[in-house]
């Protein structure tokens, strides 16, 4: 059907707002008798809370109320929960410190909560922050990843001895131990990978409003994810009862998995609107986000791989410590466990893996999902690795991929590490993307470049990643404490347009035109009468929200399957009004028409029907409106090869990106304009990490890197002009034939550009993100 | 932002009166780096004085080899000049490239300079042409007027009105960003004027200083590779997290070795 219906490179209908300015964030949002909300923060990594005198802020002007964690603590709001179980290799399940909204006692990184100050306007709210007296005892600060739990370092929580929260082996030791005793070859390399902030572009806020008449709290937040915020409050947090508590998502201006989480800000504000029977709004600005929104990444591994003389991997054998920062945040401990180690095994039939995970504690920002989460860590260390493998073998980086993937005639595929992938053609992407990138012609690229003075690399990253998370059952057995179905609703009005009710949540990817796609492909109704709804826990039935590359393959065919029950209903409508039995109607292109006739009638009389029954089938409700629910069979494995070509001007360190080919399998494409600036900004996001970012913190604690003076985000001038293909295959799991696509470019980029760089210095490997100074030393030790 | 008390002045004395009568004031010029501070209380000036509605103190003027530019021009103005392209088209280039275009349209060269950020562009300029910075009072050699970090000879009710640059016979500025802010980690104005070469370093130190180790390597001559023999004292680099004090002191001498190429050009 339809010009407009799946493979259709839609304009995005939401553009039209959000170019224009007319996008409603929770900024926007203005009530009457609002007041603000500022937070004390801490100034220090780690210290005890010896006194805190609120008196001055009390009586500043404006102030209505000065809040600490003893006033959340005595009316039993929180504390803050993360919601997946690890068992430790003791057996016992992850350390979990106590983390309250407001600190009680200690604080442990800088800008932890110790206070808010409620105002009748932000200055007052400030100036009014600025009045509380609090007196820290200033303890020793624990930041550096690798040695936080090495017993060395100050204790942070009591519950948590050598600041490790879990020890988490994976695999079969002996087994792995004895196939590296009996390698022909065994390739190392230690890597970091580089912490990551995760900076959307709309800083996080709240305001919350309480109905003293219904009892009832409406929370306005920056949300990717208002049923599970709406959930943990209620339920782990006695914000309300869940159906006292609304919350309301509206646009969101980005959220890369930092919008995922309950923050303390989300859950002060919600409390302290019912306390002072105001509406209160909270908005962070930048210098917040930073400090306070949860960070990404923050690794440090050693990866190990043994090898045949033919250079086939026999067994691989990683040893990670994963920074989880100060506390556990919403998902914190899934992300260096799940997400990660189960993706070791990335497109290779390496048929042994162990890992060892240790996830430590320290006076950071608490450390959860950033788009990727897991995988882009997982990645990184693989393909580095392969490419080790491939220089101590003697093979071209290429041939010793091709020799070592997972066979095309294999899936679905059952990998040593939990994960079966479903369907791919590992040797199809790579081969296409060799040739989008002309490897062929490489040589004579760098021949040419290195007569200016420069060095040229290429480097390839053949990614695999699990999303469309998750299948319910296995999410339970892993200990997550959730489902991860995804429900839709489709309702016809009497008029014939169509609203589709989303659990998940669109903050910037398209989710309004592209689920308005499916819809106008399968019941032929034009586009522009479908309006896609979402973000709201008083509009859409339910829903687990948009994180994990989830929403098209998990939420997209719960849309499809409501569509499907219509369909069904329309039938035995059309039958009755064209008088012909149920199984001789025919539904195609938005048209019910019976078999071998020219007897026909439109979904929108259907549906007129259904909602004014005067001539109706008996038995059949009124009303033209389906819900469903879809729990996924699998997770979706999206998988390509990235090539990256970088020239390196060696006399500055400086790498200048020229070309970069990308070939990925992301199934059936509904709108390939919008997986394609998915792809584009997934790599973008790669590149930054690769080459400019990190979160860095002084020994002290203090984040060095607290705004954009210091924080470098990757910009226009940065990126190349990317070359885009696609090497599909058709996933058996899903029943739309779709996989995720909205992290893959954040997975497959930085192993790509770190492999080019270290081909064209002709180092072992150089560490993200790969500075000038740091490619200049590079250089300068290689030459 | 602290309460201020803010007044916008008509002429370069009462603009100097009203700070007079100020007990903590501040002028303010585009306000690029002045009201971010603000903004972030980091400063809280009693009074905020705005040069902004001063007509005279804007605009560029070229008089035989000299081209004069107001205190309150703007860094795209500056870009967009013909008569600044004309006479000194590194001037135009380096004005274009500061900060990004909601700064450049806001931000004064007088701002700029009064500011002396140690990573800012326009101070390499300024002492690598030989300028002259006209005040109300006075007239400042560039090399007299950076004196240390945010630091110049202005005195505090004293304000810039003017820029003087004499038309070199080539220049050249070579600027290695911070990725993360776009300044200067390193910049370096060269110029070449009949009383031979000058070299203006910004970035690399706690203020913009004249590059003499440099200029006096060339002996003259714009020849790059005069420059590698030279060394640079590692101990008076900037270090931060962005770059080594070594990797700058390296930077000085490739931005210096590409400015003269582009010279010879």
């Amino acid at each position: 059907m339809a010009d407009n219906g799946i493979g259709a490179s839609v304009r995005r209908k939401e553009d039209n707002r959000f170019l224009l300015g007319k996008g409603n964030y929770t900024d926007d949002i203005n009530v009457a008798g609002q007041t603000y909300a500022v937070f004390v923060r801490s100034p220090h990594a780690h210290a005890t809370l010896d006194s805190i005198d609120t008196s001055a802020a009390q009586a500043a002007p404006g102030v209505l109320a000065v809040f600490t964690g003893d006033d959340l603590a005595a009316d039993g709001i929180g504390p803050l929960i993360c919601g997946v179980t690890v068992t430790s290799d003791d057996g016992e399940p992850h350390r979990a410190p106590m983390h309250p909204a407001l600190a009680q006692g200690k604080v442990n990184y800088v800008g932890d909560h110790v206070a808010v100050v409620i105002a009748e306007s932000l200055a007052q709210a400030r100036d009014g922050a600025e009045l509380v007296q609090v007196d820290y005892g200033v303890l020793p600060a624990v930041t550096d990843t690798a040695t936080a739990a090495d017993g060395s370092q100050q204790q942070i929580h009591e519950v948590a001895p050598d600041n490790m929260c879990f020890n988490w082996p994976f695999g079969d030791k002996e087994a792995v131990d004895a196939a590296f005793d009996a390698a022909h070859k065994v390739s190392t390399l230690d890597l970091i990978n580089n912490r990551m902030v995760t900076n959307p572009m709309e800083p996080r806020a709240a305001l919350g409003e309480y109905n003293s008449g219904s009892e009832e709290i409406t929370l306005h937040l920056t949300t990717q994810n208002p049923h599970v915020h709406r959930l943990v409050l209620s339920a782990f947090n006695q914000l309300a009862p869940e159906h006292k508590l609304r919350v309301v998502g509206p646009d969101v201006g980005g959220g890369f998995g930092a919008k995922i989480f309950v923050y303390a800000e989300e859950l002060v504000v919600g409390w302290a609107c019912r306390k002072v029977n105001r509406p209160v709004k909270w908005t962070a600005d930048r210098t917040e986000a930073f400090l306070a929104d949860a960070h990404g990444r923050d690794h440090v591994a050693t990866a190990e791989m043994a090898m045949d003389e033919n250079g086939k991997f026999l067994a691989m054998r990683v040893n990670t410590r994963a920074n989880l920062g100060a506390y556990l945040s919403t998902f914190g401990t899934m992300v260096p466990s799940y997400l990660y180690a189960f993706l070791l095994a990335g497109q290779y039939a390496t048929p042994l893996i162990y890992s060892e995970v240790k996830a430590v504690f320290t006076n950071t920002a608490p450390v959860d999902a950033s788009r990727g989460a897991g995988r882009p860590e997982a990645t990184f260390l693989l393909e580095r690795l392969v490419d080790v493998c491939a220089a101590d073998m003697g093979l071209d980086p290429a041939e010793i991929r091709r020799r070592n993937f997972i066979p095309t005639d294999a899936f679905p595929y059952q990998t040593p590490v939990v994960q079966c992938y479903d369907s791919g053609d590992y040797h199809a992407a790579l081969e296409k993307a060799l040739s989008l990138a002309d490897y062929e012609g490489f040589a004579a690229r760098a021949e040419e470049a290195r007569s200016r003075g420069k060095r040229r690399g290429i480097g390839l990253s053949s990614y695999v990643e699990a999303c469309g998370i998750a299948p319910s059952a296995a999410v339970g057995q892993l200990g997550g404490g959730v489902g991860l179905w995804e429900s839709a609703q489709v309702r016809f009005n009497p008029t014939g347009n169509v609203q589709v009710f989303t659990g998940t949540h669109s903050h910037g990817q398209g989710h309004e035109t592209t689920f308005a796609q499916l819809v106008c492909d399968q019941l032929g109704v034009p586009i522009e009468n479908i309006e896609v709804i979402h973000g709201d826990t008083a509009k859409t039935q339910f829903g687990m929200g948009t994180y994990g590359s989830r929403s098209l393959a998990v939420g997209g065919v719960a849309i499809a399957k409501a569509c499907d029950k219509l369909i069904a209903k329309g039938k035995k409508i059309a039958a009755h009004a064209l008088e012909a039995a149920e199984g001789d109607i025919e539904f195609a292109d938005g048209s019910f028409a019976v078999a071998g006739t020219d007897k026909a009638m439109s979904i929108g009389e259907v549906a007129f029907n259904a909602y004014v029954p005067h001539s109706y089938p008996e038995g059949v409700e009124p009303g033209f409106d389906e819900n469903a629910f879809f729990d996924p069979l699998n997770f979706s494995f999206p998988a390509g090869t990235h090539i990256c070509e970088v020239e390196v001007d060696p006399d500055t360190g400086v790498v200048d990106i020229v070309r970069y080919s990308a070939v990925d399998d992301f199934g059936k494409l509904i709108n390939p304009m919008i997986v394609e600036g998915q792809v584009h900004g997934g790599i973008a996001h790669g590149v930054g990490q690769a080459l400019l970012e990190c979160a860095r913190y002084g020994d002290d604690g203090q984040l060095l890197t607290a705004s954009y003076m210091d924080y470098a985000m990757p910009r226009a001038d940065n990126l190349p002009s990317f070359d885009v293909d696609y090497a599909p295959t058709d996933p058996p799991d899903n029943p739309l034939g779709v996989k995720g696509c909205g992290e893959a470019g954040a997975i497959g980029a930085p192993p790509a550009v770190i492999n080019a760089i270290v081909n064209a210095l002709g180092v072992k490997h150089i560490d993200m993100p790969a500075t000038p100074e740091n490619v200049w030393r590079a250089a300068k030790s290689a030459a | 932002m602290y309460n201020f008390s803010y007044q916008k002045a008509a002429s370069v004395d009462e603009a100097v009166a009203a700070m007079q009568a100020a007990e903590d004031g501040k002028f303010v010029a585009g306000g690029q780096t002045m009201l971010p501070t603000m903004k972030h209380r980091l400063a809280s000036p009693s009074d905020v004085i705005d040069l902004g509605g001063i007509a005279d103190l804007a605009g560029i003027a070229v008089d035989g080899d000299t081209v004069t530019i107001g205190a309150m021009t703007t860094h795209a103005a500056v870009a967009a000049s013909a008569e600044v392209g004309e006479t000194i088209p590194a001037l135009a280039a380096l004005a274009g490239n500061i900060g990004d275009p909601a700064v450049r349209n806001r931000g004064t060269l007088g701002g700029s300079i009064a500011n002396n950020d140690p990573a800012a562009d326009y101070p390499a300029a300024l002492i690598g042409l030989g300028a002259t910075v006209k005040t109300n009072r006075r007239e400042i050699a560039a090399e007299d007027f950076f004196t240390g970090m945010f630091e110049t000879a202005l005195a505090e009710d004293e304000l810039i009105t003017a820029v003087s640059f004499p038309k070199p016979e080539v220049a050249a500025y070579m600027k290695f960003d911070n990725p993360a802010s776009r300044y200067a980690i390193v910049g370096v104005f060269v110029a070449k004027t009949g009383a031979g070469i000058r070299i203006g370093v910004t970035g690399a130190t706690t203020c913009a200083h004249r590059g003499k180790r440099l200029e006096q390597a060339l002996g003259g001559e714009l020849n790059a590779a005069a420059i590698d023999g030279v060394d640079l004292p590692v101990d008076k680099m900037n270090a931060d997290m962005h770059a080594s004090a070594e990797y700058r002191a390296h930077l000085v001498k490739v931005m210096t070795k590409r400015a003269i190429e582009a010279c010879a050009a």
